[in-house]
């Protein structure tokens, strides 16, 4: 069928200076949203004002919901263990028969570790946990991997901060408001973190792929050294990440890289932590894309 | 038979009703990506503040004014995590297409609105991306790929949603 045509105004002259006018004010509109844009690319924490008011009114709506997504995504689990009951049951007894020892001995290497580390005076015991807090929602419908926070500056939280999960690491804060913050997960191609094998210390380089999985580059070796299986930790070069935070495990190797998965599955981790940056200035000399040192970080 | 119809048409409306049906619906379109609880490894969730635009706009082409895109727009950037300008560029240069479009091919038909729609969308999100990638985040190009393919699958249930609203709108 055809359109009204409200677009042709006829010798109607006031008619046809408001459509004129609607062009000039889309163009110019157009042209606006460009400056906007170019402003926003060279300044990722520009804008922030803005941002933060709607993080914050979508804020309790998103932590509620998620907090009942959780619980239904854990079901299927429960349901699959209370099925495979009996057969779990003798497995998991034999398991820990076995663990028994091995925990022993690795108690008595703990202490032992302890005693050499203060011979040597290494000793850190400063984690550096700044607030521990939830991932509510992410930017599900952009190609950037955004994830939110339901902590914020209110907390301590601070750009450039590095998050965690017991199960690895999750990435970095990219913006902070008051009582929320959006971090740049480990998978988006923006985020680069120096690892290392945990077998032989050979070092690489982490960056995303944003699907998901990360993509691993030897730093100094012509073939690629990885092999499916192989585990990654943080090695705390570049001073924003502290070392030995698990990252990925490597599932298959592409030509001179190695395609690995991470430890910290985004989607179904609950509970996170805020770090401060490991040596902040060292962070900022290597110049690692958002970590400028929070004001009120002390050295480690 | 009077009274099968009389609660369906010359219905009392305000004017905040007749018009601010098709922006609140297009703003909570764009509230999904936020409100929705799930960590997304890859694009997960279609446009649904454009989708639902670009159905108001098929259904009613003289509704929305061409400047529309510019507010709506700032909206879905701030909420969808795009670079602020992204939409506001992306969905108004959309209008400005669908208007000369509408000029040159005056005839149209169901078809006719789902392949424009298609285009559309397709240009919006591979827009997106680019846009994101130029800010140095995001990933491959390949990503993005289902997500055109079950937004553009998706939108004539948009359409119809808006239609639905549309006899629920008018007086």
């Amino acid at each position: 069928m055809a359109p009204p045509s409200k677009r042709r105004p006829g010798y109607d002259r006031k008619a046809q200076y408001s459509l004129f006018a609607s062009y000039v004010i889309a163009i110019a509109g157009a042209l606006v949203a460009l400056l906007l844009l170019v402003i926003s690319i060279a300044d990722p924490t520009g804008f922030n004002a803005l941002r933060s008011i709607t993080a914050e009114a979508t804020r309790p709506v998103s932590a509620s919901l998620r907090a009942v997504v959780v619980g239904i995504g854990n079901l299927d689990e429960a349901i699959a263990a209370y099925i495979n009951a009996g057969s779990q049951n003798a497995a998991l007894r034999r398991q820990v028969d076995g663990n028994r020892t091995k925990l022993i001995e690795a108690d008595a290497i703990r202490q032992e570790n302890i005693r050499l580390k203060r011979l040597l005076r290494l000793t850190e015991t400063d984690t550096g946990v700044v607030s521990a807090g939830h991932l509510i929602s992410s930017t599900a419908s952009s190609s950037a991997r955004v994830a939110r926070l339901d902590i914020g500056r209110s907390r301590g939280v601070q750009p450039g901060m590095p998050v965690s999960a017991p199960e690895g690491l999750v990435g970095r804060v990219l913006r902070a408001g008051p009582n929320t913050a959006d971090v740049l997960l480990l998978i988006d191609e923006g985020n680069v973190v120096p690892v290392r094998r945990t077998s032989d210390n050979i070092p690489g380089i982490s960056s995303g792929r944003g699907d998901g999985t990360v993509e691993i580059r030897a730093l100094n070796t012509e073939s690629n050294p990885f092999k499916p299986g192989d585990v990654l930790v943080t090695s705390g070069i570049g001073g924003l990440y502290r070392p030995n935070i698990p990252v990925a495990i490597v599932a298959r190797l592409e030509g001179d890289r190695a395609v690995a998965i991470p430890l910290a599955n985004p989607s179904r981790i609950e509970l996170i932590v805020v770090q401060t940056p490991f040596r902040p200035a060292e962070a900022v000399a290597a110049g690692t894309p958002g970590a400028e040192p929070p004001t009120n970080a002390g050295e480690p | 038979m009077i009274a099968r119809y009389d609660n369906r048409i010359g219905r009392r409306r305000t004017l905040l009703h007749i018009r601010g049906t098709p922006v609140v619906t297009v703003m909570l379109g764009s509230m999904s990506a936020a409100l929705v609880p799930a960590i997304a490894q890859t694009p997960l969730l279609p446009p649904l503040g454009l989708m639902l635009l670009i159905a108001w706009r098929l259904l009613r082409p003289d509704m929305w004014p061409l400047w529309v895109g510019l507010p709506l727009g700032l909206f879905d950037d701030l909420m969808s995590g795009q670079p602020v300008g992204s939409a506001m560029l992306l969905w108004t240069i959309i209008l400005l297409g669908l208007d000369f479009e509408s000029q040159r091919h005056f005839w149209r038909d169901y078809w006719h609105g789902w392949f424009t729609a298609a285009a559309a969308l397709a240009f919006a999100i591979g827009g997106g991306w680019m846009i994101v990638r130029l800010a140095g985040y995001g990933g491959s190009a390949v990503q993005i790929l289902p997500q055109i393919a079950y937004s553009i699958g998706l939108f004539p249930l948009a359409v119809r949603l808006c239609a639905a609203l549309d006899r629920w709108r008018l007086p």
